[in-house]
């Protein structure tokens, strides 16, 4: 499997084949949710809601072979092509990993700029919680 | 006088700018609309030439300051036809403006099993405050239903109306969906149970002629920012037996007569309401903005809203997914609607991207959306200086992104 450094660098080859225009990004991203496993019901509760995202937000984590597995859904499109990023980087790490990551490519993409400030404040807090499951995880581990 | 449009965009800087690589297309005028630029030079002048505390100084800057100020005041009591000037009390906003009437009229005249009405086109800032006031006094909040097209149900608002009525606190336009009520009928009807009416003027003062005597409405509360002038400063409008009954909204200078320690004796109105010093710069430039839409003249204004508001419902009416949201007879030019299988933040998203501002959610009113089933909506509102072609612009990138989930 490839690093979360290699997976981040081919992100950003993606998005840099976009080009500057909005739309298309947007399209990009959109498109990208497609990608995402499907969530399953039983998980669509409010426990599993990220507080601070403007959009509805779902996450789960479970931990197998020392893994964690990542599960998400939103109810907006572009969200959930923000997920299916941050699920490409993150999910099937050890929580070491996860903890340790510099997600560089949201600003190497300039992902600020394509989303705005509200939607980088929900992105910002989905990382947090995926880095606090990692830590959670690992507590476990280390119990 | 037909308005030219061109004459008009020219005296707003800021939509002469591109946003993404396309030209700035306004459609957020519901939430604030721009400045001409008279406002913002009359916002330097004040700073430059005049800035002075208002109200008993002793020299010639504290003198024009005071002059201009008040001069404002006038303009806003000849703009809703208020019988006196003193009816005009400055705020900070429309939200503050109701707030004070919940926290003044309401201390004094609402009690335990009072009923305040609203309706469920409220705004959350016409809505929380009754509430809180509500939950205080032990009185009882009714609401007037609404139909599918968002107009409300006058034969149930009937039915509400008892002697236990104390008060109506109606919006005049939905900011969410443009619907206009019909305030004059629901105002006799209120006034026949002996309770007093508050309208919620914020978006319709800028489309509409609104004038407080033909309506015989208690009190109006409406903002300068959506009326092409300064934001945080806001108006009420109060009938004057009205607000002389009222205690005053906050303590503090200005709004006393003499103080002492042992009692303190408070000023006339409007000063009774108007403590500390108030947002000076803001309202001499607000005078501007009301000479503006005076040299227009609000039935050219309102002409010319009408024809967007044709031209765009009738061209987006075709595009397969366009779901209108608020379909009532009576609008003003504002659009709220969804894409099929499409989220209202994403909509709003990729119109961005193509330098189309317009509004997603909520609109701060969750109740209304709830009883419209929806989550949220996408609203398009036009201002007198927008055109057909922005329109144009508007309804190509809505047809591009509908498709993405209607082919």
């Amino acid at each position: 499997m490839s690093s979360i450094q290699d997976v981040q660098k081919e992100i950003i080859e993606e998005f840099e084949i976009l080009g500057d225009d909005k739309e298309s990004t947007i399209f990009y991203i959109m498109e990208l949710g497609n990608n995402l496993p499907s969530f399953p019901e039983k998980e669509r509760v409010d426990v599993n809601i990220i507080k601070g995202c403007q959009s509805k937000v779902w996450l789960t984590a479970k931990m197998e072979d020392d893994k964690i597995h990542f599960l998400a859904d939103s109810n907006t499109d572009i969200t959930k092509g923000l997920i299916s990023l941050l699920i490409r980087v993150l999910s099937e790490r050890s929580p070491k990993e996860i903890i340790d990551a510099q997600l560089q490519f949201i600003d190497k993409i300039g992902m600020g700029n394509i989303i705005g400030s509200q939607r980088s404040n929900g992105l910002a807090a989905m990382i947090k919680q995926m880095k606090l499951y990692a830590l959670a995880y690992q507590a476990k581990q280390n119990a | 006088m037909p308005i030219n449009i061109e004459e008009i965009r020219n005296q707003f800087p800021v939509l002469h700018q591109e946003v993404n690589g396309k030209p700035l297309v306004y459609f957020d005028n519901a939430a604030t609309t721009q400045k001409p630029k008279q406002v913002l030079e009359a916002l330097q002048q004040y700073y430059e030439m005049d800035n002075s505390n208002i109200h008993r100084g002793a020299h010639t800057l504290a003198d024009r300051a005071t002059r201009y100020y008040e001069n404002t005041r006038s303009a806003i009591q000849k703009f809703i036809n208020a019988k006196e000037e003193e009816e005009i009390i400055f705020t900070k906003g429309t939200t503050e403006s109701i707030n004070l009437v919940a926290s003044t009229f309401g201390r004094k005249f609402i009690g335990k099993g009072d009923e305040i009405i609203i309706s469920t086109l409220e705004h959350h800032s016409n809505i929380v405050p009754w509430q809180m006031l509500c939950e205080e006094k032990g009185a009882i909040l009714k609401i007037i239903p609404i139909n599918d097209a968002g107009e409300i149900d006058l034969e149930e608002f009937e039915k509400l109306l008892s002697a236990k009525t104390k008060l109506v606190s109606l919006v005049h336009v939905s900011n969410a969906l443009g619907t206009i009520n019909p305030v004059k009928r629901v105002i006799e009807l209120a006034h026949k149970f002996g309770a007093k009416v508050l309208l919620d003027g914020a978006q319709s003062t800028n489309h509409l002629e609104v004038d407080v005597q033909e309506l015989d409405c208690d009190f109006l509360a409406f903002s300068a920012h959506k009326l092409y002038g300064p934001t945080g400063l806001g108006i009420l409008y109060g009938k004057r037996e009205i607000l002389e009954s009222m205690p005053p909204y906050q303590g503090g200078g200005e709004m006393i007569k003499e103080v002492s320690f042992e009692k303190t004796t408070y000023n006339e109105i409007p000063f009774k309401f108007e403590a500390g010093t108030p947002n000076i710069a803001d309202v001499i430039a607000f005078s501007k903005a009301i000479k503006f839409i005076d040299d227009l003249g609000k039935k050219e204004i309102k002409k010319h809203e009408d024809d967007l508001l044709e031209y765009a419902s009738d061209a987006l009416k075709d595009i397969k997914g366009f779901i209108p949201v608020g379909t009532a007879k009576e609008k003003v030019s504002v659009i709220s609607f969804n894409i099929n299988g499409m989220h209202p933040f994403d909509v709003g998203m990729m119109l961005d991207a193509n330098g189309i501002a317009v509004r997603t959610g909520h609109h701060c009113t969750q109740p209304l959306m709830k009883r419209l089933g929806l989550e949220g909506t996408v609203r398009a509102s036009f201002s007198v200086y927008n055109t057909k072609s922005e329109i144009d612009q508007m309804v190509a990138s809505i047809a591009r992104i509908a498709k993405i989930k209607n082919k």
